[in-house]
């Protein structure tokens, strides 16, 4: 067994455990314990694709999805100050035991497939001149600016629409859902105003 | 030449997907379950990886990119939404959201 096979199975193994730890009792209970066993797994997983000479990959890896991602879903575990009351969740039922034996017929299916599908594969040699920047940053930067321009102005795109749309989406209360005729522009011309007192008075001000 | 093989990779982005899918289907608590989505898209950029390593394509990496960036969108709205509906029922649970079966 080489050194790079110890490191795979080593990494491997640890984004494993670190990710079944996110579902499982004691960790899995909390969801600020199952975040930070995720953050764990996403490092074992940027470890192997270093190990599988995409550095670039790696990189990305731990600055957006360790770094940015993560930060993002902390920040909103503890914005929502769970109570003890809603970490009640690990409990087995006939469901979830049926849910996990799908899981694991998944896991079966996709493995069968894999053995013959992967049979006498052979890796292409890294040490060719050919592949002597393979996965690194000019490498794929390279690439995302030519042959990939416009899904990754598609992408910059979608970025800013998520941005906006989780703004828009996070800022106010849902109060509107229950009284959607109260919008500004009907309340210009209805003189008598028989509803909505407090709302009208908060959005005109002074002015009248 | 990578004595690591072929087989193993995908069979590890395997046992990922599934931990992921698992999660996903067994736990109602939505910030888990939006975890166990990442887990997962996280096994497929895996495979891109490993697929990419034996085939000396570049192309799997940019795929790979993209994926994080879609991912790092669905996270942003996903909790968004979290937030709105938690200011509405004050629940995580999606067993309690049942707006409309009242």
């Amino acid at each position: 067994m080489t050194g790079e096979q110890i490191m795979f199975y080593l990494l491997g193994g640890g984004a494993v455990l670190a990710s079944a730890a996110m579902l499982l009792p004691p960790m899995g209970r909390n969801p600020i314990h199952s975040a930070i066993s995720l953050i764990v797994s996403f490092f074992f997983l940027a470890g192997l694709y270093a190990l599988l000479s995409a550095h670039m990959l790696s990189v990305l890896q731990i600055i957006v999805y360790a770094g940015a991602v993560m930060v993002l879903f902390t920040f909103v575990i503890m914005l929502l100050n769970l109570s003890p009351d809603e970490m009640k969740d690990t409990v087995i039922t006939p469901g979830r035991i049926a849910a996990g034996i799908l899981a694991l017929f998944v896991f079966g299916k996709l493995a069968t497939a894999i053995q013959v599908a992967t049979a006498g594969a052979q890796a292409v040699d890294l040490n060719d001149p050919g592949f002597a920047k393979f996965g690194t940053v000019p490498e794929v930067g390279r690439m995302m600016y030519t042959s990939f321009l416009v899904p990754f102005e598609l992408v910059s795109v979608l970025l800013l629409v998520a941005a906006v749309g989780a703004v828009v989406l996070a800022k106010r209360s849902l109060k509107y859902v229950d009284r959607p005729q109260l919008t500004p522009a009907a309340h210009e011309h209805d003189a008598p105003d028989t509803d909505g007192d407090a709302h009208d008075a908060a959005s005109h001000g002074g002015g009248h | 030449m990578t004595t690591i093989p072929l087989g193993h990779i995908l069979l590890l982005a395997a046992l990922l997907f599934g931990i992921g899918l698992a999660g996903v289907v067994t736990r109602r608590n939505v910030l888990v379950m939006l975890m166990s989505v990442e887990v997962m898209l996280n096994a497929v950029n895996l495979t891109l990886v490993g697929f990419s390593r034996y085939n000396g394509w570049t192309e799997g990496h940019v795929l790979a990119f993209f994926v994080i960036a879609v991912a790092a969108a669905e996270a942003a709205v996903g909790l968004a939404m979290v937030l709105a509906v938690f200011r509405l029922k004050q629940t995580t649970y999606v067993d309690k959201l049942r707006l409309l079966k009242r």
